[in-house]
């Protein structure tokens, strides 16, 4: 008589520990590619993101809680540029899940079918901590955006066929909605098409490529290096000649040094952020995340060239 | 394409009278940008077709409900308002997505082998060259104030270790490791040294996972670190009495479970063999010296029972989004070389804990503590031999139990990017004095010992770093010795990751 209740329990503990898996259950590295996969997924998947939107995600601590989200996973989302290099391998090896392994259909490269910018031509630490294939931050352009909702769509409606429907639907609606904003994105940068911009850090190339900007002045003398007096004062002079009236930085770098080089050249500091969630209020929105970027940029620049205007 | 981008050089440079010098660097730059377009544009054509081919396959056959809401067929141009909607187009460097070209790539398989560093490898191949110069008051450096083996050896120059790691994928079902240490001794002999060499499974059921090979014993934290990832320059004393110079590492099997709970716990076990210089408690020979008074020998045990049994427990849980809690217990079993059934066992418990705030930079600033304790007993054989001290041969040692303890804690606390001060603290000490001390007199390797060790390190870069720092030593009967070390550092190639 004893044994069915014991079997009873163990069966409720294990139906406890091991979840009914009703939902895909997809972890992604950084907060933009869960975004994406939140507009498609809806409430068919479960997602969690390791990075913090807030931290520097090239500076992940490998965390033993991330593996426990990796070892359950049956999606992961990652950059496939390196930009997650320094933590992803040890917790992919804690996880050992065969899910994820290299080439396995839940293991997916998110650039895959993006352009990416600044293949670097030879492989050289004496320019900083590059990375082997390209500038990692695309998903600044909306236009990749809509590449990886695309590759997440074809991924999701394979790995989970009975919400196919759903998840073709959610792509629909994402790409409609993308498609106005960027339009309007267009329309609000219009007005400043060749304007300089400076930025902290080198992840806004993609963005820049699209709204017809020039971000190449950075205050990081090469990246992941701290700005040095000598480069900040060549920085300030370019600054001025090319007339860059507005420094990017993401909230996790250091702010007193843009607002130094701002002071001397009478250039505006936003705060903007690659990742939704970098800034409040663009929590798991990839859309409201380009919108704050655009809207900001934008407001920058407008009052920089009124007040650049009045001086004159 | 090209064209065009020479077009918007031209026109990016303001023609007044930016001087000379920095108009050769905007059009060197432009160069470089176009020579990446270039070569870009080719990779861009693989990739789209890829991408291409992919939802082909995806659409064809018929993925169930036909709802055809159809995907994009074209990643680049589908975008929406690309470059077309009458807005403005972009202006940037922007190669426009071009038709795919042709080549034609098949899938993976499992017979297929795995790529890894960005595909462009089989092998991750990383070089850590590590150096450090100081001196110290003490007379006996070398195991004498300093008990690792990749400690600073000697007043003036050490070459700590030049570490040469290869690591990757082997196949779909085994992960291969090395790390192959060069070291020049106090001496100036050169060795070798096979520091670990393993393979491990990637896809066993049931969260299970097995290591075997050369490899560190899972026992506390700083045991299975390797130098270039110490906050210090040399090991604790704890590690160094009881662990061995090397640490404890030798040919074995490891198996680990990832327990199914909502915190990460996971189980080790680990069967070793027990002999030799890198399983210093345990068969070790000693170089052919005594230990607490008794000649040593390697030779005792050559059933199972000879085997050193490591088995650990950790587990972890973040306290916040901002700190993170690890500990561990750990234990080693196995025979030792003062006698023919003679055990030693050491047990360990170990703590990390680490805050680095939501918006950090580069992985500053944080605050992380460390530490780890340690209690060894070692059954001494009866002898008659014992030979300690010059004279003292002949005299009849006892059997009998030897406890030590051993402490270190250490606090870091990266201040500013790319700058940690930190703290250590060592404690090593005897339970009771033993018998045979009694009558050889006192060991000093049992003898209470404290020491401090502030310090500070810049890494001027994620690759390069300096470090300084400041041991007071107190060694029971043999004084205060203080000591002073700068250790520099590069590493090559490979991103080397670390475990938490």
């Amino acid at each position: 008589m004893k044994t069915p209740h014991i079997l009873l329990t163990a069966l409720a503990w294990l139906s406890f520990l091991l979840p009914a898996q009703a939902r895909l259950n997809v972890v992604a590295t950084t907060s933009d590619f869960a975004a994406l996969a939140k507009a498609i997924g809806g409430d068919q998947v479960e997602i969690s993101t390791l990075a913090q939107p807030t931290e520097d995600p090239h500076f992940v601590d490998a965390k033993p809680s991330l593996i426990l989200k990796l070892n359950r996973a049956q999606v992961l989302l990652e950059g496939g540029a390196e930009l997650e290099a320094g933590w992803l391998a040890p917790l992919l090896q804690g996880a050992r899940n065969p899910r994820l392994a290299a080439g396995a259909p839940g293991r997916i490269r998110c650039n895959e079918g993006v352009a990416m910018l600044e293949i670097p031509a030879q492989l050289d630490r004496s320019e900083g901590d590059i990375h082997a294939s390209g500038n990692p931050h695309y998903l600044t352009d909306p236009a990749n955006a809509q590449i990886v909702a695309s590759h997440l769509a074809e991924v999701f409606c394979q790995l989970d066929p009975k919400s196919a429907a759903n998840y073709r639907a959610n792509l629909k609606t994402f790409a409609d909605h993308l498609a106005a904003r960027m339009a309007a994105w267009q329309k609000l940068l219009a007005p400043f098409q060749g304007c300089h911009v400076a930025a902290y850090h080198n992840s806004w190339p993609y963005f820049a490529r699209r709204f017809g900007l020039h971000i190449q002045l950075f205050l990081e003398p090469k990246p992941g290096l701290p700005p040095t007096p000598a480069h900040l004062a060549g920085i300030i002079a370019r600054m001025k000649a090319e007339q860059a009236r507005v420094i990017f930085v993401e909230p996790y770098l250091n702010r007193r040094t843009a607002d130094s080089v701002a002071r001397s050249t009478g250039a505006k500091v936003i705060e903007v952020a690659y990742l939704p969630g970098g800034i409040k209020g663009t929590e798991n929105d990839y859309v409201k995340l380009i919108d704050q970027v655009v809207n900001s940029l934008a407001r920058a620049l407008a009052e920089t060239r009124n007040q650049a205007g009045q001086t004159e | 394409m090209i064209a065009s981008a020479l077009g918007l050089g031209a026109t990016a440079l303001p023609a007044q009278e930016t001087n000379q010098s920095s108009q050769i660097q905007q059009l060197q730059q432009q160069i470089r940008q176009l020579q990446a377009t270039i070569e870009q544009t080719e990779q861009q054509h693989r990739q789209q077709l890829e991408a291409l081919r992919k939802q082909v396959e995806a659409l064809q056959p018929p993925p169930p409900p036909a709802a055809p809401v159809a995907l994009p067929a074209t990643p680049e141009p589908a975008a929406p308002g690309g470059p077309a909607p009458g807005g403005p187009a972009p202006t940037g460097s922007a190669p426009a997505a071009a038709p795919p070209a042709a080549g034609e790539k098949k899938g993976w398989s499992p017979a297929d082998p795995i790529q890894i560093g960005g595909g462009r490898a089989y092998m991750n191949l990383g070089l850590v060259g590590t150096f450090a110069a100081g001196g110290s008051t003490a007379h006996g450096i070398e195991g004498g104030t300093q008990l690792g083996g990749h400690d600073p050896n000697q007043n003036g120059f050490t070459v700590q270790g030049i570490e040469a790691n290869f690591a990757g994928a082997v196949d779909p079902y085994f992960r291969g490791n090395a790390n192959v240490v060069y070291e020049i001794d106090s001496r100036g002999e050169s060795f070798l040294e096979l520091e670990e060499a393993w393979l491990e499974t990637v896809s066993l059921p049931a969260n299970l996972q097995v290591r075997a090979g050369q490899f560190l014993t899972d026992f506390g934290r700083i045991n299975t670190q390797h130098p270039h990832s110490w906050t210090f320059v040399d090991s604790p004393l704890a590690s160094g009495r009881f662990l061995g110079p090397d640490g404890l590492r030798n040919p074995g099997a490891r198996l680990s479970w990832l327990a199914p709970l909502p915190f990460y716990s996971e189980l080790f076990l680990a069967v070793q063999n027990s002999q030799g210089e890198t399983a210093n408690s345990f068969r070790n020979d000693n170089g052919g010296e005594p230990m607490f008074g008794r000649p040593l020998s390697q030779d005792t045990g050559n059933s199972l029972n000879g085997l050193l049994l490591a088995p650990r427990y950790a587990a972890s849980f973040d306290l916040s989004d901002t700190q993170t809690l690890l500990a561990g217990v750990s234990a080693a079993f196995g025979p030792n070389g003062s006698g023919t059934d003679t055990d030693t066992q050491i047990y360990g418990a170990d703590l990390f804990w680490k805050w680095k705030p939501a918006r950090h930079h580069g992985g500053f600033p944080f605050v992380s503590w460390q530490t780890e304790a340690m209690l060894r007993r070692y059954q001494a054989g009866a002898t008659a031999a014992g030979s300690y001290t010059p004279g003292a041969s002949g005299v009849y040692l006892p059997g009998e139990t030897l406890a030590d303890w051993g402490l270190y804690s250490q606090i870091a606390w990266g201040f500013r990017k790319d700058w940690v001060a930190a703290l250590r603290g060592d404690y090593v000490l005897p339970v009771d004095k033993a018998a045979y001390e009694w009558i050889l007199g006192d060991d000093p390797s049992r003898l209470p010992r404290w020491r401090f060790s502030p310090n500070l390190t810049w890494y001027l870069s994620e690759f390069s770093k300096l470090r300084l720092q400041y041991n007071y030593d107190d060694r029971q009967q043999l004084g205060i010795d203080h000591s002073v070390w700068l250790q520099f550092e590069f590493s090559l190639g490979a991103h080397a990751a670390h475990k938490f």
